[in-house]
């Protein structure tokens, strides 16, 4: 276990020692700052039926951001160490395959986590100075932070699996953005082709980030995308660590 | 200490090195030469668990290197090629991480990497970032990462590559002075540092070990072993000539230098022909200016085993 922390603990503190942790920071919380001050501004013009929360988290101004942070997150993980060839170093000392795996996920989620907390602070601002809910209840706040962590974790580990497969970070960052760009897309072919069948519109329903969100955001939660992600996460993480592993097949 | 058997590692269409065989004993300093390409690296990568060999079996104190990776690798200190090193960690840090990652007990940890820093030379710049280390003080990083753990095994690849005569002497003590505690292997292009420090040498070419013995017993085989050189003004005579007649002289070179001719003789190891060429200058009333017996290096060794060897190849 011992390992797995000094792993872990590597694999944050080199978010903060590399450039491209500050500019992920800089660049998810100005997007969604933005995002969350238009939000408030056309709720401002009109009567609306939704609160401040659920705007913030259904729009396309959150989408947008999100989807791009991922292979910014990601992609250097594994493609980085076999660049530098400091895998040699790492493999050779008495570590496990799949302490390495799991210190990259974990350490990548740590990451992720910490730039969403910064977000907390918008509803509480907006409650402080409006002396109003920014959200019709607490249950609100938890299933819309819990999506984006479910989200989080499946995106992540498509984004590892994307970095295993390759020495190249821009490769990596391609691979996990094309990815991920067709799961989110999935969900969008019910709103573009009108005449899906019943079946099928279900399905997509059902793998649909938008949809998930929705239903989260208004406090609603459904343990059906808990199962989805949290076995599609599980997924992308044995893809991973047999890919690294495959430089130990005996072929 | 390193127990390897049949040892072979076939990459996509070429055999990077086959049916390799030999043991190193505690506390050895096995040197392992071969030209670039000839397999020390795919070798000691599967030493250090790094990758699979294709087929045979390598150990390290008992433990297979694949089968039983982890208990293998916690007995090992691996410095690879060219060090591969984190450049955003600064130089103390990187070798606390080091040191936690192969398991050294927390309290120890401390004492552990002041000692390595200390022995590797490394106070002056314990607080600088890898990335903005000279070459000749990642090298050093890389050694003590190798160290950090007392590790009973150290496997060094090319660990003076790239570093000043200066620097290298100081590796040259070192790793002499490791060896007293240490088991060692490591490889080097560098043949006058592999005969001062190591008690017996692999030669590797093509991926087969071409000979495997101390360095004295590696210069006493090799046909080519002494070599005589005389300078002299021989007159009227030729010299040349003279000098074959002499039993046990194989080859005679000539070069001129003004008046003087610069013979270098090959002859038959564990001979002494200086004698007799004294007595031929003085019976034929040549100047001597010198006649000096050149010892053979672990360099005639490397080269005429591994030339010899690529012209065999195509038959």
């Amino acid at each position: 276990m011992r390992k797995f922390y000094t792993l872990l603990a590597r694999e944050v503190r080199g978010y903060f020692h590399s450039p491209i942790g500050y500019i992920v920071v800089v660049f998810f919380l100005l997007v969604t700052g933005v995002n969350y001050y238009f939000q408030i501004s056309f709720m401002n013009q009109r009567p609306a039926s939704y609160s401040v929360q659920e705007a913030f988290f259904n729009n396309v101004f959150f989408w947008l951001p999100f989807i791009l942070i991922f292979p910014l997150i990601t992609m250097r993980l594994f493609a980085e160490e076999f660049k530098l060839g400091t895998i040699e170093p790492l493999m050779t000392a008495p570590v496990r395959d799949l302490q390495v795996v799991l210190a990259k996920f974990v350490g990548a989620l740590v990451f992720y986590i910490a730039l969403w907390l910064p977000t907390l602070l918008y509803f509480a601002i907006f409650q402080k100075i409006t002396q109003q809910p920014a959200a019709n209840s607490a249950g609100a706040y938890c299933g819309s932070y819990l999506m984006v962590l479910l989200l989080g974790m499946f995106y992540l580990s498509v984004g590892c699996l994307a970095s295993v497969l390759t020495k190249n970070q821009i490769v990596a960052a391609i691979i996990s953005f094309c990815a991920i760009t067709l799961l989110f897309f999935l969900g969008l072919i019910q709103y573009i082709l009108l005449d899906v069948s019943g079946g099928m519109r279900d399905w997509l329903g059902y793998v649909s980030a938008i949809e998930h969100m929705a239903t989260y955001s208004r406090g609603i939660i459904d343990t059906r995308p808990v199962v989805l992600y949290l076995s599609m996460t599980a997924l992308m993480l044995a893809l991973t660590y047999q890919a690294f592993q495959s430089r130990k097949w005996r072929l | 200490m390193i127990k390897v058997e049949n040892l072979t590692k076939r990459y996509a269409g070429q055999t990077a090195i086959r049916d390799l065989n030999f043991e190193v004993g505690q506390g050895e300093i096995m040197g392992f030469l071969g030209p670039n390409g000839a397999g020390k690296t795919t070798t000691m990568r599967i030493l250090a668990g790094f990758m699979p060999a294709t087929s045979g079996r390598a150990s390290i104190a008992g433990f297979d290197v694949f089968e039983q990776s982890l208990q293998a690798r916690s007995r090992l200190g691996y410095m690879p090629e060219n060090v591969p090193l984190y450049n955003d960690m600064r130089v103390t840090e990187y070798l606390d991480y080091r040191a936690a990652l192969k398991g050294v007990p927390h309290r120890r940890v401390a004492e552990r990497v002041a000692d390595v820093k200390e022995l590797c030379g490394l106070r002056e710049v314990e607080r600088k970032l890898i990335g903005a280390l000279s070459k000749g003080y990642r090298q050093r990083v890389g050694l003590a990462d190798a160290l950090v753990n007392e590790p009973e095994l150290l496997i060094l690849d090319e660990p003076t590559i790239g570093l000043d005569p200066n620097q290298i002497r100081q590796v040259r003590e070192l790793i002499k002075n490791l060896g007293r505690q240490h088991t060692i292997l490591l490889s080097t292009h560098i043949l006058p540092e592999v005969e001062m420090t190591c008690s017996r040498v692999i030669i590797i070419h093509k991926g087969r070990i071409e000979a495997c013995d101390t360095p004295d017993n590696l210069l006493g085989q090799i046909r080519q072993a002494g070599g005589v050189v005389v300078e002299a003004k021989t007159g009227k005579d030729d010299g040349a000539e003279e000098l074959k007649k002499i039993s046990g002289v194989r080859e005679v070179t000539t070069d001129q230098d003004d008046d003087w001719k610069i013979f270098s003789l090959r002859v038959e190891s564990g001979l002494d022909v200086r004698e007799e060429i004294f007595r031929l200058a003085a019976a034929r009333k040549w100047t001597l200016r010198e006649l000096s017996q050149r010892r053979a290096t672990l360099e005639d060794v490397f080269v005429e085993i591994t030339h010899s060897n690529q012209t065999e190849m195509p038959t």
